[in-house]
Protein backbone atom coordinates (compact mmCIF):
# COMPACT_ATOMS: atom_id res chain seq x y z
CA UNK A 1 0.00 0.00 0.00
CA UNK A 2 1.26 3.76 0.27
CA UNK A 3 4.07 2.90 2.80
CA UNK A 4 5.60 0.41 0.30
CA UNK A 5 8.73 2.29 -1.65
CA UNK A 6 7.51 0.34 -5.47
CA UNK A 7 3.84 2.42 -4.84
CA UNK A 8 4.63 5.74 -3.98
CA UNK A 9 7.76 6.14 -5.83
CA UNK A 10 6.01 5.21 -8.70
CA UNK A 11 4.28 8.12 -10.99
CA UNK A 12 0.98 6.52 -11.16
CA UNK A 13 0.75 7.00 -7.44
CA UNK A 14 0.53 10.97 -8.38
CA UNK A 15 -2.12 10.28 -10.52
CA UNK A 16 -4.19 8.49 -7.90
CA UNK A 17 -3.33 11.42 -5.85
CA UNK A 18 -4.76 13.97 -8.13
CA UNK A 19 -7.65 12.11 -8.75
CA UNK A 20 -8.96 12.11 -5.25
CA UNK A 21 -7.59 15.38 -3.98
CA UNK A 22 -10.87 17.23 -6.39
CA UNK A 23 -13.15 14.93 -3.76
CA UNK A 24 -10.99 15.53 -0.70
CA UNK A 25 -12.25 18.94 0.94
CA UNK A 26 -15.94 16.76 0.78
CA UNK A 27 -14.45 13.52 2.60
CA UNK A 28 -12.86 15.51 5.05
CA UNK A 29 -16.12 17.59 5.72
CA UNK A 30 -17.89 14.43 6.02
CA UNK A 31 -14.93 12.97 8.41
CA UNK A 32 -15.05 16.35 10.52
CA UNK A 33 -19.06 15.74 11.18
CA UNK A 34 -18.30 12.19 12.33
CA UNK A 35 -15.38 13.18 14.62
CA UNK A 36 -18.54 15.51 15.58
CA UNK A 37 -21.09 13.44 16.45
CA UNK A 38 -19.13 10.78 18.21
CA UNK A 39 -18.29 13.01 20.52
CA UNK A 40 -21.92 14.78 20.91
CA UNK A 41 -23.55 11.95 21.16
CA UNK A 42 -21.67 11.00 24.30
CA UNK A 43 -18.54 8.99 23.55
CA UNK A 44 -15.54 9.44 25.02
CA UNK A 45 -12.58 10.89 23.48
CA UNK A 46 -10.98 7.77 23.78
CA UNK A 47 -13.29 5.49 22.40
CA UNK A 48 -13.84 8.28 19.78
CA UNK A 49 -10.50 8.59 18.68
CA UNK A 50 -9.59 5.10 18.83
CA UNK A 51 -12.68 4.65 16.70
CA UNK A 52 -11.66 7.02 14.05
CA UNK A 53 -7.91 5.66 13.59
CA UNK A 54 -9.40 1.95 13.43
CA UNK A 55 -12.89 1.79 11.87
CA UNK A 56 -12.33 4.02 9.33
CA UNK A 57 -15.85 3.28 8.09
CA UNK A 58 -18.46 6.34 8.01
CA UNK A 59 -21.70 4.96 7.44
CA UNK A 60 -20.57 2.14 10.11
CA UNK A 61 -19.30 4.36 12.86
CA UNK A 62 -22.53 6.42 12.45
CA UNK A 63 -24.69 3.06 12.57
CA UNK A 64 -22.69 1.89 15.64
CA UNK A 65 -22.44 5.48 17.71
CA UNK A 66 -25.74 5.62 19.12
CA UNK A 67 -25.57 1.69 19.55
CA UNK A 68 -22.44 1.93 21.43
CA UNK A 69 -24.13 4.81 23.75
CA UNK A 70 -26.73 3.05 25.03
CA UNK A 71 -24.51 -0.31 25.32
CA UNK A 72 -25.92 -2.39 23.07
CA UNK A 73 -24.96 -6.16 22.96
CA UNK A 74 -21.69 -6.37 20.86
CA UNK A 75 -23.17 -8.84 18.23
CA UNK A 76 -26.29 -6.34 18.01
CA UNK A 77 -23.54 -3.61 17.01
CA UNK A 78 -21.20 -6.08 15.24
CA UNK A 79 -24.18 -7.55 12.98
CA UNK A 80 -25.35 -4.02 12.37
CA UNK A 81 -22.33 -2.94 10.54
CA UNK A 82 -21.66 -5.51 8.91
CA UNK A 83 -24.84 -5.07 7.56
CA UNK A 84 -24.05 -1.64 6.43
CA UNK A 85 -21.22 -2.29 5.34
CA UNK A 86 -22.45 -5.12 2.96
CA UNK A 87 -21.99 -2.59 -0.33
CA UNK A 88 -18.26 -3.36 0.12
CA UNK A 89 -19.16 -6.87 -0.64
CA UNK A 90 -20.38 -6.23 -3.79
CA UNK A 91 -16.91 -3.82 -4.73
CA UNK A 92 -14.58 -6.77 -3.35
CA UNK A 93 -16.11 -9.05 -5.78
CA UNK A 94 -15.69 -6.19 -8.71
CA UNK A 95 -12.32 -5.50 -6.97
CA UNK A 96 -11.06 -9.44 -7.42
CA UNK A 97 -10.17 -9.63 -10.51
CA UNK A 98 -7.64 -6.63 -10.21
CA UNK A 99 -6.33 -7.65 -6.57
CA UNK A 100 -5.92 -11.36 -6.98
CA UNK A 101 -2.25 -11.16 -8.54
CA UNK A 102 -0.86 -9.59 -5.07
CA UNK A 103 0.31 -10.98 -2.12
CA UNK A 104 -2.60 -11.73 0.44
CA UNK A 105 -1.12 -9.27 3.25
CA UNK A 106 -0.77 -6.08 0.55
CA UNK A 107 -4.39 -7.01 -0.43
CA UNK A 108 -6.14 -6.77 2.83
CA UNK A 109 -4.35 -3.62 3.52
CA UNK A 110 -5.58 -2.28 0.39
CA UNK A 111 -9.30 -3.49 0.81
CA UNK A 112 -9.13 -2.23 4.16
CA UNK A 113 -8.23 1.53 2.86
CA UNK A 114 -10.18 1.09 0.16
CA UNK A 115 -13.16 2.95 0.64
CA UNK A 116 -16.06 4.17 -1.36
CA UNK A 117 -14.70 7.06 -3.60
CA UNK A 118 -11.06 5.41 -3.74
CA UNK A 119 -13.05 2.17 -5.12
CA UNK A 120 -15.07 4.16 -7.84
CA UNK A 121 -12.16 6.07 -8.89
CA UNK A 122 -10.10 3.00 -9.32
CA UNK A 123 -12.31 1.36 -11.73
CA UNK A 124 -13.33 3.92 -13.54
CA UNK A 125 -9.51 4.79 -14.22
CA UNK A 126 -9.00 0.73 -14.77
CA UNK A 127 -12.10 -0.56 -17.05
CA UNK A 128 -10.54 -4.02 -16.79
CA UNK A 129 -8.13 -5.54 -14.81
CA UNK A 130 -4.40 -5.89 -16.47
CA UNK A 131 -3.07 -9.28 -17.10
CA UNK A 132 0.47 -7.64 -17.71
CA UNK A 133 2.76 -7.35 -14.51
CA UNK A 134 3.72 -3.58 -15.26
CA UNK A 135 0.11 -2.61 -15.32
CA UNK A 136 -0.54 -4.37 -12.16
CA UNK A 137 2.51 -2.83 -10.86
CA UNK A 138 0.82 1.06 -12.26
CA UNK A 139 -3.04 -0.25 -10.65
CA UNK A 140 -1.48 -0.62 -7.49
CA UNK A 141 0.08 2.53 -7.27
CA UNK A 142 -2.64 4.78 -8.48
CA UNK A 143 -4.80 2.96 -5.38
CA UNK A 144 -1.88 3.57 -3.09
CA UNK A 145 -2.17 7.02 -3.92
CA UNK A 146 -5.78 7.47 -4.53
CA UNK A 147 -5.91 6.16 -0.73
CA UNK A 148 -3.54 7.77 0.58
CA UNK A 149 -5.02 11.01 0.33
CA UNK A 150 -8.85 9.69 1.30
CA UNK A 151 -6.99 7.86 4.07
CA UNK A 152 -4.98 11.11 5.38
CA UNK A 153 -7.92 13.75 4.82
CA UNK A 154 -10.67 11.40 6.57
CA UNK A 155 -8.63 11.09 9.58
CA UNK A 156 -7.13 14.20 9.82
CA UNK A 157 -10.79 16.15 9.82
CA UNK A 158 -12.12 13.32 11.73
CA UNK A 159 -9.74 13.47 14.71
CA UNK A 160 -10.18 17.46 14.23
CA UNK A 161 -14.07 17.36 14.71
CA UNK A 162 -13.59 15.25 17.73
CA UNK A 163 -11.02 17.92 19.63
CA UNK A 164 -13.02 21.12 18.72
CA UNK A 165 -16.56 18.93 18.81
CA UNK A 166 -18.37 21.50 21.17
CA UNK A 167 -17.15 24.43 18.56
CA UNK A 168 -18.33 23.15 15.49
CA UNK A 169 -21.89 23.88 14.57
CA UNK A 170 -23.03 21.22 13.12
CA UNK A 171 -26.68 22.64 12.35
CA UNK A 172 -24.76 24.84 9.93
CA UNK A 173 -24.96 21.49 7.07
CA UNK A 174 -21.59 21.43 6.32
CA UNK A 175 -21.44 17.74 6.35
CA UNK A 176 -23.56 18.19 2.63
CA UNK A 177 -19.84 19.30 1.11
CA UNK A 178 -19.79 15.29 1.61
CA UNK A 179 -23.05 14.92 -0.76
CA UNK A 180 -21.69 17.14 -3.25
CA UNK A 181 -18.20 15.83 -3.68
CA UNK A 182 -20.18 12.05 -4.31
CA UNK A 183 -22.32 14.27 -6.92
CA UNK A 184 -19.38 15.60 -8.89
CA UNK A 185 -17.50 12.03 -8.64
CA UNK A 186 -20.92 10.29 -9.72
CA UNK A 187 -21.29 13.13 -12.65
CA UNK A 188 -17.93 11.86 -13.76
CA UNK A 189 -18.87 8.10 -14.01
CA UNK A 190 -22.37 8.99 -16.08
CA UNK A 191 -20.20 8.24 -19.23
CA UNK A 192 -23.00 5.89 -21.10
CA UNK A 193 -26.57 6.11 -21.27
CA UNK A 194 -27.16 2.98 -19.31
CA UNK A 195 -24.52 3.94 -16.29
CA UNK A 196 -27.14 7.15 -16.09
CA UNK A 197 -30.41 4.46 -15.91
CA UNK A 198 -28.20 3.16 -12.82
CA UNK A 199 -27.89 6.09 -11.64
CA UNK A 200 -31.72 7.46 -11.51
CA UNK A 201 -32.72 3.54 -10.36
CA UNK A 202 -30.51 3.04 -7.72
CA UNK A 203 -31.63 6.87 -6.59
CA UNK A 204 -35.19 5.78 -6.90
CA UNK A 205 -35.36 2.30 -5.50
CA UNK A 206 -32.39 4.07 -2.28
CA UNK A 207 -34.94 6.87 -1.50
CA UNK A 208 -38.05 4.67 -2.10
CA UNK A 209 -37.16 2.07 0.15
CA UNK A 210 -35.43 4.23 2.79
CA UNK A 211 -37.16 3.02 5.88
CA UNK A 212 -35.53 -0.54 5.22
CA UNK A 213 -33.46 -1.01 8.64
CA UNK A 214 -29.47 -1.34 8.61
CA UNK A 215 -29.18 0.77 5.21
CA UNK A 216 -30.38 -2.28 3.13
CA UNK A 217 -32.15 0.03 0.69
CA UNK A 218 -28.42 0.90 -0.36
CA UNK A 219 -27.39 -3.11 -1.25
CA UNK A 220 -30.98 -3.20 -2.83
CA UNK A 221 -30.42 0.29 -4.85
CA UNK A 222 -27.49 -1.44 -5.98
CA UNK A 223 -28.73 -4.92 -7.13
CA UNK A 224 -31.95 -3.75 -8.60
CA UNK A 225 -29.57 -1.31 -10.77
CA UNK A 226 -27.07 -3.49 -11.74
CA UNK A 227 -30.06 -6.32 -12.80
CA UNK A 228 -31.97 -3.32 -14.61
CA UNK A 229 -28.88 -2.35 -16.91
CA UNK A 230 -27.64 -6.05 -17.40
CA UNK A 231 -31.55 -6.48 -18.73
CA UNK A 232 -31.43 -3.28 -20.91
CA UNK A 233 -28.02 -4.28 -22.17
CA UNK A 234 -29.09 -7.86 -23.26
CA UNK A 235 -32.01 -6.38 -24.66
CA UNK A 236 -30.04 -3.79 -26.74
CA UNK A 237 -27.87 -6.39 -28.70
CA UNK A 238 -30.48 -8.85 -29.26
CA UNK A 239 -32.08 -6.03 -30.76
CA UNK A 240 -29.45 -4.85 -32.85
CA UNK A 241 -28.49 -8.48 -33.67
CA UNK A 242 -32.13 -9.43 -35.10
CA UNK A 243 -31.59 -6.08 -37.32
CA UNK A 244 -28.48 -6.53 -38.94
CA UNK A 245 -29.70 -9.96 -39.43
CA UNK A 246 -32.74 -7.97 -41.42
CA UNK A 247 -30.95 -6.09 -42.96
CA UNK A 248 -28.45 -8.75 -44.21
CA UNK A 249 -31.59 -11.00 -46.23
CA UNK B 1 -19.95 0.29 30.39
CA UNK B 2 -16.43 -0.63 31.02
CA UNK B 3 -13.92 0.54 28.51
CA UNK B 4 -12.67 -2.69 27.54
CA UNK B 5 -15.61 -3.28 26.20
CA UNK B 6 -16.02 -0.74 24.02
CA UNK B 7 -12.29 -1.15 23.32
CA UNK B 8 -13.51 -5.14 22.47
CA UNK B 9 -16.70 -3.47 20.52
CA UNK B 10 -14.40 -1.25 18.16
CA UNK B 11 -11.72 -3.55 17.28
CA UNK B 12 -14.74 -5.83 16.02
CA UNK B 13 -15.64 -2.98 14.25
CA UNK B 14 -12.12 -2.74 12.77
CA UNK B 15 -12.30 -6.22 11.39
CA UNK B 16 -15.69 -5.92 10.22
CA UNK B 17 -14.34 -2.75 7.71
CA UNK B 18 -11.73 -5.62 6.73
CA UNK B 19 -13.82 -8.66 6.30
CA UNK B 20 -16.51 -6.68 4.34
CA UNK B 21 -13.95 -4.62 2.14
CA UNK B 22 -12.11 -7.91 0.97
CA UNK B 23 -14.79 -10.35 1.03
CA UNK B 24 -14.02 -12.01 -2.26
CA UNK B 25 -10.64 -12.13 -1.73
CA UNK B 26 -9.62 -13.13 1.78
CA UNK B 27 -8.83 -16.39 0.51
CA UNK B 28 -6.22 -17.29 -1.87
CA UNK B 29 -8.20 -19.80 -4.40
CA UNK B 30 -8.55 -19.53 -7.83
CA UNK B 31 -12.03 -19.29 -9.21
CA UNK B 32 -13.93 -16.79 -11.66
CA UNK B 33 -16.95 -14.64 -11.77
CA UNK B 34 -19.57 -15.97 -13.65
CA UNK B 35 -19.30 -13.60 -17.09
CA UNK B 36 -22.66 -11.93 -16.42
CA UNK B 37 -21.33 -10.87 -13.05
CA UNK B 38 -18.27 -9.03 -14.72
CA UNK B 39 -20.45 -7.04 -16.66
CA UNK B 40 -23.02 -6.39 -14.08
CA UNK B 41 -20.81 -4.60 -11.73
CA UNK B 42 -19.55 -2.29 -14.06
CA UNK B 43 -22.78 -0.62 -12.89
CA UNK B 44 -22.37 -0.77 -9.62
CA UNK B 45 -20.31 1.60 -8.59
CA UNK B 46 -22.58 4.93 -10.15
CA UNK B 47 -25.77 2.98 -8.68
CA UNK B 48 -23.85 2.49 -4.94
CA UNK B 49 -23.15 6.50 -5.33
CA UNK B 50 -26.58 7.77 -6.19
CA UNK B 51 -28.34 5.41 -3.66
CA UNK B 52 -26.24 7.78 -1.00
CA UNK B 53 -27.09 11.01 -2.63
CA UNK B 54 -30.49 10.91 -2.81
CA UNK B 55 -31.91 10.19 0.54
CA UNK B 56 -29.64 12.79 1.69
CA UNK B 57 -31.14 14.93 -0.55
CA UNK B 58 -34.85 13.82 -0.34
CA UNK B 59 -35.12 12.48 2.54
CA UNK B 60 -36.20 14.78 5.64
CA UNK B 61 -36.98 13.36 8.79
CA UNK B 62 -37.92 10.04 7.15
CA UNK B 63 -40.28 10.99 4.92
CA UNK B 64 -39.56 12.02 1.35
CA UNK B 65 -39.72 15.64 1.29
CA UNK B 66 -39.96 17.85 -2.08
CA UNK B 67 -40.70 21.40 -0.95
CA UNK B 68 -39.32 24.12 -3.13
CA UNK B 69 -37.67 25.19 0.27
CA UNK B 70 -34.93 21.91 0.11
CA UNK B 71 -32.24 23.91 0.11
CA UNK B 72 -30.05 20.67 -0.86
CA UNK B 73 -32.39 20.10 -3.86
CA UNK B 74 -30.76 23.62 -5.40
CA UNK B 75 -27.18 22.96 -4.00
CA UNK B 76 -26.96 19.68 -5.49
CA UNK B 77 -28.62 20.70 -8.98
CA UNK B 78 -26.26 24.04 -9.10
CA UNK B 79 -23.67 21.61 -8.04
CA UNK B 80 -24.29 19.00 -11.03
CA UNK B 81 -24.73 22.10 -13.67
CA UNK B 82 -21.49 23.36 -12.71
CA UNK B 83 -19.56 19.78 -13.05
CA UNK B 84 -21.10 19.46 -16.47
CA UNK B 85 -20.64 22.66 -17.88
CA UNK B 86 -16.91 22.18 -16.97
CA UNK B 87 -17.34 18.60 -18.32
CA UNK B 88 -15.60 17.75 -15.87
CA UNK B 89 -12.15 18.70 -16.48
CA UNK B 90 -9.61 19.78 -13.86
CA UNK B 91 -10.68 20.05 -10.64
CA UNK B 92 -14.63 20.06 -11.49
CA UNK B 93 -15.09 17.93 -8.10
CA UNK B 94 -13.44 20.67 -6.30
CA UNK B 95 -15.78 23.47 -7.75
CA UNK B 96 -18.72 21.08 -7.52
CA UNK B 97 -18.71 21.34 -3.81
CA UNK B 98 -17.29 24.82 -3.52
CA UNK B 99 -20.54 26.09 -6.24
CA UNK B 100 -22.94 23.69 -4.42
CA UNK B 101 -22.11 25.01 -1.24
CA UNK B 102 -22.06 28.88 -2.05
CA UNK B 103 -26.15 28.15 -3.01
CA UNK B 104 -26.82 26.03 -0.20
CA UNK B 105 -25.46 27.92 2.91
CA UNK B 106 -27.50 31.14 2.11
CA UNK B 107 -30.75 29.32 1.24
CA UNK B 108 -29.83 26.67 4.29
CA UNK B 109 -28.77 29.60 7.12
CA UNK B 110 -29.79 33.02 5.29
CA UNK B 111 -33.20 32.03 4.93
CA UNK B 112 -34.03 28.95 7.42
CA UNK B 113 -34.28 26.60 4.78
CA UNK B 114 -34.23 22.38 5.56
Amino acid sequence: MFFIKENYSHPAFKVGMRDISSAAPGVAAWGMMIGVSMIQSGMSVVDSVAMTLLVFAGSSQLAAIPLIVVGAPLWVIWATAFCVNLRFVVFSAHLRGYMMSWPRWQRLCAAYLTADLSYVQFVRRFQSPSTEPEGQRVEQAYLAGNCFVNWSSWMMASLFGIALAHYIPIQWGLGFAGVLALIGVTCSLANSLLKVISCVAGGCVATVYFLLPLKLNILLAIICSVCTCLLLEEIYIRNKKSSTGASND
Amino acid sequence: MTEAWNMLCIFGLALITLVTRSFFFISDKHWKLPEGVVRGLQFAPIAALSAVIFPEIFVWQGEFALPLTNAKIYGALAGAVFFIIKRGQGQAVFGTIVVGMCVYIPLHLGLGWN
